[in-house]
């Protein structure tokens, strides 16, 4: 299927490990970097389990410590990705944008521009229309 | 094969690998919610258990102890969804003592070689 008729793929990403713990993640950019600068399509990068961390504005990373949210953000400016986290792993994990910190009554919201939150279906979807869908996690 | 749910009517193959056991840690109970989703999209869903994840079929589990959300028998609900095609490693289940026979919902009992080819004839496969 890879030396098929398109020199390139639709690919769609599943991260499942958060930015800090796990190098999961952080291979999953490099991955994801990687394709579109070969020139490969990414349908969805779909953030669950700890993933949904990596869509947080509030973390803050030692200078000369990988800001991963932070570059996934680059990443999702520079390409237009859809950064899709998980609703149901986010709201368990804390990861809330406004409308969802409203509708649960939270005094605060932490989501990161750049990335939305969707449901599962989202991750279903794209792992139809993609040739291939590929899984990050510890 | 399509389907009125199925997104674009397009139904693929799906695996959901599940090698944790159930209470130590999130992913077994978030992985058959995805697994549930599939199913409600019409997709062909199957669930393989391997390692120490035939330990998430074991009958009459109690987490009141520690004070956890019960999900086992949501593997009971799997049907609802039209998910019915279930896997249990014969070899992690034989170096568990556990019996094909005893688990709370029907899986079929394979070997690790059958179940590697089952996998390769998936179009998405996703390990949790």
């Amino acid at each position: 299927m890879w030396a098929g008729r398109n020199k390139f793929v639709k690919l769609a990403i599943m991260v499942n490990g958060d930015p800090f713990t796990h190098q999961a993640a952080g291979t999953a950019y490099h991955f994801t970097r990687a394709a579109l600068q070969k020139g490969h399509e990414v349908l969805r990068v779909f953030f669950y389990h700890d993933g949904v961390h990596a869509g947080t504005r509030l973390n803050v990373a030692p200078q000369d410590e990988r800001d991963l949210p932070r570059l996934w953000r680059e990443l999702g400016k520079q390409y237009r990705l859809d950064l899709a986290v998980c609703v149901s792993a986010a709201q368990r994990r804390g990861v809330l944008d406004s409308r969802e910190a409203q509708r649960h009554g939270k005094d605060g919201d932490n989501l990161a521009p750049g990335f939305r939150i969707a449901g599962l279906g989202q991750l279903i979807e794209a792992a139809i229309d993609a040739e291939r869908l590929v899984v990050f996690g510890d | 094969m399509t389907s009125k749910v199925a997104p674009n009517n397009r139904i693929k193959k799906f695996m959901f690998v599940n090698r944790k056991p159930p209470h130590g840690s999130i992913y077994a109970q978030e992985a058959l919610e995805i697994a549930l989703i599939a199913g409600a999209f019409d997709q062909d869903v199957s669930l393989a258990f391997l390692d120490d994840g035939v330990y998430q079929l074991v009958a009459k589990q109690n987490t009141q102890g520690i004070g956890t959300r019960n999900f086992s028998k949501t593997f009971r609900a799997l049907k609802d969804f039209g998910v019915s095609k279930l896997y249990v490693e014969r070899e992690s289940l034989q170096a568990r003592g556990l019996d094909a026979a005893n688990l709370l919902v029907e899986a079929a009992p394979v070997a690790a070689q059958a179940l590697a080819e089952l996998m390769t004839r998936q179009d998405v496969v996703l390990s949790f």
